[in-house]
This record gives structure tokens, sequence and C-alpha cells, in this order.
């Protein structure tokens, strides 16, 4: 008995030997898991359940830079925003109940436009859970609908394990937002570190299903014969980095490719086969000819219902081959002919092995033609207005001119969101970011701060409507604080513009609380440091935009738009995509 | 077509990782939709660390497909199924306490239990308590016939099923946990340690 405890404490003691371990706070583990995995930039908001993880953070700042944001759902847009144009997983922390819950409608954004975020909240002691205690909230709960993965630490011996997991599920497959709820009690608590090892695979997730060769050569088979085939592609383009894959697939088959609103820069602008974008602000030819192509050709993206309008006079025509990393999504909302499971980085070098090369400069003429129409009807006067008023295409249209389609732009939810993308110029990926899925007003400020940080060396531009801008105007503080380099552009209608286009289209005018207020910009802008100007005269506007976009450091310009502008071509909610609007 | 489009019971067997939440996981996936679940039953399966839940739910083919994906896309969801009545196995376990007077009294009440299969399951002064097995039409029409002599209470389990084509999956999985043996689930370790541990 005696020898064997012996033997037993020998082995132990060996054991200790071979892997040397040092203590470690929860919180410290935290922070280090986030340097393993490369974070540079975290955003957040500290409070009382979070607090050990931001006591610890005070002797890591040399390693992680942490952005003060002035609201909790700021911090999460500025995360999204910060993921969208480096590519890298967004971080963002936050303290428990208004803290937590303040992540909420970012999660939920990044959810649906598959963003990956790692949010870290903290929590009450885990013997508090369930007796309402101070800044108590369920949050675990609460996101389940709104994450990829979420999960509650009590222990700190956890957090190493759970945080590669997190970190791995995030930005693996489909990627999405995952948040770690974990109790004070953890982030206090000393433990034996073992070091951190990167999670690469969990036994039972599978990132990307298997490709099957016979779907391939299926889809091969049906592009080579086609005569009108369309490819439509989204943010799996970008978020798989398969740019070069997609734009050699397009270009040995000679194809035109239209893209969605999360799909748009992965293909410069004036790339001869990108004939525009699909949906209900869309182009006139793309979403005509969805109507008309013999076979239509969808890369990662989801048939979202803004895209495709009534699904039942939806492509009917076309064999449809759908390219998709989340097999979920194959079938979801539009039937394929052929589903190509898949990462597209993996299946586009495939498919484009078998395709023939082919000449449709025919088939692109007629998407010219429709773009002539829509041209002479809907973009000249939008883009070299006759009237007194200026329009936001006009604005959009000079920034290009400026910026010859190098800036980062970043936009807010509404009319100026639809004209920004519509008319942007884009040479490179990544250089759009907007809320399209969930459509969250207030996103366009907080994005712009991340998506700066995400991309230093290049410009960033927030073009945000005078509704947006009043929801999330508070996070001013964070760039005077920072001194982060952003271009706000507030187009200013004085309405809540898109809901008046509908109030004014389909009730009659009846202008039911759209005529929204502002304050003085300029103003609040110089209130908090920032530089600005408000141009009401086109006359100004061209020398505005030159002086915002040499000016050094931030800057706010204010343009007065016309205040009953609508955006046209429009797919009317309920109408079939070829039933489109000009006018 | 229609036979996708019209409603009919499916079982849907879920076979996941033990984890604290996925429960939750799963069954919103069904309320998001405002599908009535009309039984859930969660157990170990045959390999031990793995779990598996039995759902029923009144849908057509072509909803429960996509909600079936929507599950097995859960991070910690290993493989799911649905399946008809036709091609499962299933039971379900009711229990019915009855007044012992009306049963010592009345002879029907008797011959009735005797009819269903039923089994005594406890025997006490006031009450007995049956307990019966088979489908629902089966376990409903033994408690409609309970009804007018004194059923006092009524329950019944969720459904279990058994998929009759599932031996190629059972060989996968036992291979699966081979290989890459189940994590332990973590539970909170403090909840009843109240004053005990910390103060704030």
């Amino acid at each position: 008995m005696a020898t064997k405890t012996l033997e037993k404490e020998q082995g132990e003691l060996l054991e200790k030997i071979a892997v040397p371990t040092k203590k470690l706070t929860g919180s410290q583990a935290v922070l280090e898991a986030c340097i393993a995995e490369g974070v540079d930039t975290i955003f957040g908001y500290p409070g009382g359940a979070i607090m050990p993880i931001y006591d610890a953070l005070y002797d890591y700042n040399d390693k992680l830079k942490h952005i003060l944001v002035r609201h909790e759902q700021g911090g999460i847009h500025a995360g999204q925003g910060y993921a969208r144009t480096s590519g890298k997983v967004g971080v963002v922390f936050a303290t428990s109940g208004p803290g937590a819950t303040n992540l909420v409608t970012g999660l939920a954004d990044a959810m649906i436009d598959s963003t990956p975020l790692v949010c870290i909240t903290g929590q009450v002691f885990a013997h508090l859970l369930g007796t309402d205690a101070f800044q108590e909230t369920d949050i675990i709960n609460i996101t389940m609908p709104v994450t990829k993965w979420n999960y509650q630490i009590t222990d700190a011996t956890e957090i190493p394990g759970i945080l590669a997991k997190a970190f791995y599920l995030a930005k693996s497959g489909r990627p999405g937002p995952v948040l770690i709820d974990i109790a004070k009690n953890a982030q206090i608590q000393s433990f034996d570190y073992e070091g951190y090892t990167l999670c690469n695979h969990i036994r039972s997730y599978r990132p990307k299903p298997v490709i099957r060769k016979k779907y391939i050569d299926e889809a091969v088979v049906l592009i080579n014969n086609a005569k009108k085939p369309l490819v439509i592609f989204g943010q799996g383009v970008i978020l798989g980095k398969a740019e070069k894959e997609f734009k050699k697939f397009i270009e040995k088959s000679g194809m035109p490719a239209a893209w969605t609103i999360l799909g748009l820069s992965a293909l410069p602008t004036d790339h001869p086969q990108n004939v525009g974008m699909l949906g209900m602000h869309g182009n006139y030819g793309p979403n005509v000819l969805t109507n008309e192509c013999d076979v239509l050709i969808a890369v990662g993206m989801r048939f979202d219902d803004r895209v495709t309008g009534r699904l039942d006079k939806y492509a009917k025509q076309a064999k449809v081959i759908h390219l998709d990393i989340d097999p979920s999504e194959i079938d979801k909302n539009v039937k394929a002919t052929v589903g190509v499971w898949g990462d597209c980085k993996e299946t586009l070098p495939l498919l484009t092995l078998g395709l023939q090369e082919k000449d449709r400069s025919d088939w692109l003429k007629v998407f010219a033609d429709y773009n002539q129409k829509e041209y002479d009807q809907c973009i000249k006067e939008e883009l070299y207005p006759t009237g007194k008023e200026m329009t936001m295409g006009e604005v959009i249209r000079i920034v290009n001119e400026t910026t010859q389609g190098n800036a980062v732009m970043v936009t807010d939810v509404g009319q100026h969101q639809m004209v920004t993308c519509r008319y942007a110029k884009f040479n490179e990926s990544r250089s759009n970011v907007t809320s399209g899925g969930l459509g969250t007003m207030g996103f366009g400020l907080p994005a712009a701060i991340g998506a700066k940080f995400g991309a230093p060396e290049r410009t960033v531009i927030g073009v945000i409507g005078d509704g947006g801008i009043q929801m999330s105007i508070q996070e001013f503080g964070t760039i005077m604080q920072t001194g982060v380099e952003v271009k706000i552009m507030i187009l200013n209608n004085q309405f809540l513009g898109m809901v008046r286009q509908w109030q004014e289209l389909f009730n009659e005018k009846r202008y039911s609380f759209v005529d929204i207020e502002s304050p003085d910009y300029v103003m609040v802008a110089k209130a908090y440091g920032i530089a600005g100007a408000k141009v009401e005269d086109r006359k100004d506007l061209v020398q505005a935009i030159h002086t915002m976009l040499s000016h050094k450091g931030s800057y706010l310009l204010e343009v007065m738009v016309g205040k009953e502008y609508n955006v046209f071509p429009m797919v009317p909610q309920g109408c079939s995509v070829s039933e489109i609007r000009l006018k | 077509m229609e036979t996708n489009t019209e409603k009919q019971e499916y079982t849907i067997t879920v076979y996941t990782e033990n984890q604290v939440g996925l429960l939750n996981r799963i069954a919103i996936t069904f309320s998001r939709r405002k599908i009535n679940v009309e039984s859930l039953n969660t157990s170990p399966s045959e390999i031990a660390g793995i779990h598996r839940f039995t759902i029923v739910v009144m849908e057509s083919r072509d909803i429960v497909l996509k909600v079936v994906r929507q599950i097995e896309k859960q991070v910690e969801v290993l493989k799911a199924y649905f399946n008809t009545n036709d091609e499962i196995v299933w039971q379900e376990l009711a229990l019915y306490k009855v007044l012992s007077e009306e049963i010592t009294e009345k002879v029907k009440v008797e011959r009735l239990l005797r009819e269903y299969g039923a089994r005594a399951v406890a025997i006490r002064k006031d009450f007995i308590v049956f307990e019966t097995t088979g489908h629902r039409e089966e376990t409903n029409k033994l408690m409609k016939a309970l009804e007018p002599f004194g059923l006092v209470e009524f329950v019944r389990s969720a459904r279990v099923a058994i998929i009759k084509e599932s031996s190629g999956f059972h060989e996968k999985l036992k291979d699966f946990e081979k290989r890459e043996p189940s994590e332990e689930v973590i539970e909170n370790e403090y909840l009843g340690k109240r004053e005990a541990v910390f103060t704030m």
C-alpha cells in the first residue's frame, strides 16, 4: 500500500516536471488566448462582472489594443466592421446584464451576415446564477438564436480550451458570431496554465461539406451547354477568400456576373462581366434577365427575399446551380437543379477546370442594352441631376471620382445605402461594409470606426443617413478618444427616407412619423473635436468632398440632398424581379 | 409534390453531444418557425457519450427537411434523421391512476384493463396506478374508456422510436466514439455553495 502511494506521488511529480505549468488567473488566460489567436484590437466597455478581465488588461496594454466604445452595440458593430475589412475575427468585451444585452442586435446582424466574432461577456459569480443577482441576465439563452455557438464558463480551467473552440468556430466553415459568457469567479480563479493550443477540429462539427465530384460534373455540363448563363454571387466569395478563383471561373466561360449587396466588391466594378446589382434596388438587366437566363449559377449567396422578390416567379425557366458551404442553404429558398456543396475556394477551380472557353458577347450585349435603358431613364438623372436639389447619387459619383474606387465604403441602412451600393466604385475586395441581412440602422458609424482599425492604411468613408447617425452618434466619442480617421458623410434628406418612399408609393403619401429632425451635426462633431462642414448648394459639393478626403483626421460632411427623393429602380415587395420599375 | 407539402407525423432522431443548453438550441429551431413539438424525448443512445433526441412534429416533408438541416448545422449535433411512422418502430408509455373502489366494485373496469394489457404498477388502499405502452391511439383509447370509471390522473411519456434501417449508422457511430471519445459535461459546481464560496 505504502509503496503504491509513493509510486503515485513520484508519478505526479514526474508529470509536473514534464509539463511545466504556471499559475494564471482566468482573466489572464482570456488575454493569453487573444494573443495566441493573433488578436490585435478589442472593442469593449467595462463593467462590474468583467472587471477582473479589465484589470488584467491593464498589464497587457502593450500587446492588445483596446478600443473603449461609447455603447456595447457600438462595440460589436465596430467589431463587425473590423472583421469585414481585415478578414480576421472581431473581438468584443462587454459586462453582464445590460452590457451583454446591448450586444444582441450586433450578434443578430453578424449571424445573418456571417461575420466572424468572438464576444466575451462577464457574468455574475457562478454561485449566484439564477438568483436574479445584480446585473445578472441569462445571456446564453437570450443569444442562442443569434449565435453560431455560445458557452458559459464557470471554472477557469475551461478557458483556454473553450476560447480556442470559440475562435475556431467563429472563423471556420460559414463564419458567425460566438459568445462566451465567463462567470466572475472563473475570471478571478488561479489555475495551472498549460499553454494554449489552437483548435482545428471539433468532432461533431463539419465546417465544410465533402465536395462530390458527381455534382461538379453535372454543373459543368449544364454551364457548358448553357446559351444564356447568369452568375449571381454573394459574400461567400469574399468569406472564402475566393475572389481570384471566382474571376477565373466567370472569365473562362465569359459569363455575366451580378452581385448581392454583400457580394459587392468581390469583383471590381469595372470588370467587363460585372453586370451589376441584384434585388429590390438592384440593376435593371440582372433582375429582368434572371427570368430569361437558361442556367442560373449562384455562388455563396442565399437567395434572400430582397434578392428574389416573388419566389414563385423567380427564375422558373432556369436550371439552378447553387454553390454553398452551408448545406442548409441549398434548396432552402430556391430549389437547385444541382447543389454544389463545399467551400467555393475549392469548388470554383474544379468547375473552371471543366468549363469550355466561350465568347458570350451577344448575351453580355443584352445586359448592356438594359443598362443603357436604365442609364437613360434612371441613372443619368441620379448621377448628373438637372434639378436644383442635390441627389445622393451625385455625391457618390464625386466620391468615386476623387477616390478612384480605392476607399472602403461603409454604409448605414436605408436609401443612402442602396444608392451607395449601386453607384460606389470598387477596385478591391473587402471594401464594402454594410448591414445586409438584418438592416440595422445605427450600424454605419461604429462599423466605419471598426473598418478603419481593420484596414488602417485605407481611406474609410462612412455614408450614413440622418436617421441612422442619430442611432449611434455617441460613437463620435470613440473617434475623439482614439483619434481614428474616419470620414463621415451624412446624406440628409430630413426624412426617414426609405420608409417615406414606401409610404409615398404604397400608403398614399401618408407620411407617418418619418419627418425626423436633426441637430446641427457640424456643431455636434465640433463638440467632439471632429472637423466638419455642411453643404447645401451644389456649387460647393466637389470642393467639400475634396476637403473632407484631404483633411488629416476624422471629418464630418453633411450634405443636404433632395427631401422627397426615391431610389429607383425598384422591385416592389411581392412582385417578381422582372416587374422591376424604373420610375 | 403533393406529399411533400402535406402535413403528417414525422419522427426526428437527433444524435448529439451531451451538452448543457443543447436541448434549448434544438427546441428553438421549432419554436422560431411556430412549429408545435408534439413530443420530445432525450436519452442516452446505444453508444456511451452520445445523446439521442426523439422529436415528433406534424409537418410537411418540405418543412421537416429544412428544419432537420438547421438542426444538423448546430455545432454539437452529429446527425439528424427524419422518418415517417412506417419507417420506425415506436412506443409511448402511459400511466393511469384510478380510484381503488371503482376497480374493486366494477367488474367492467377490470375487464377493460385486461383487454388493454394494462399492468398494475402501484396498488394502494385508495388508488391503483396502471401502465400501458403502445401507440398514441391505444393509450388514448384506454384513457377515454377509463374516464367514466374514476380516472383521476393520466400521463403519457414522449415517443421513443427505433429507426428500422439504422444498422449502418450504428457502426459509424461506434467507430466515431472509439476514435474520439466524448468529453465530459461540465456543470456549475458552485450552485449549492452560496455563502461558503465567495464574497463580492
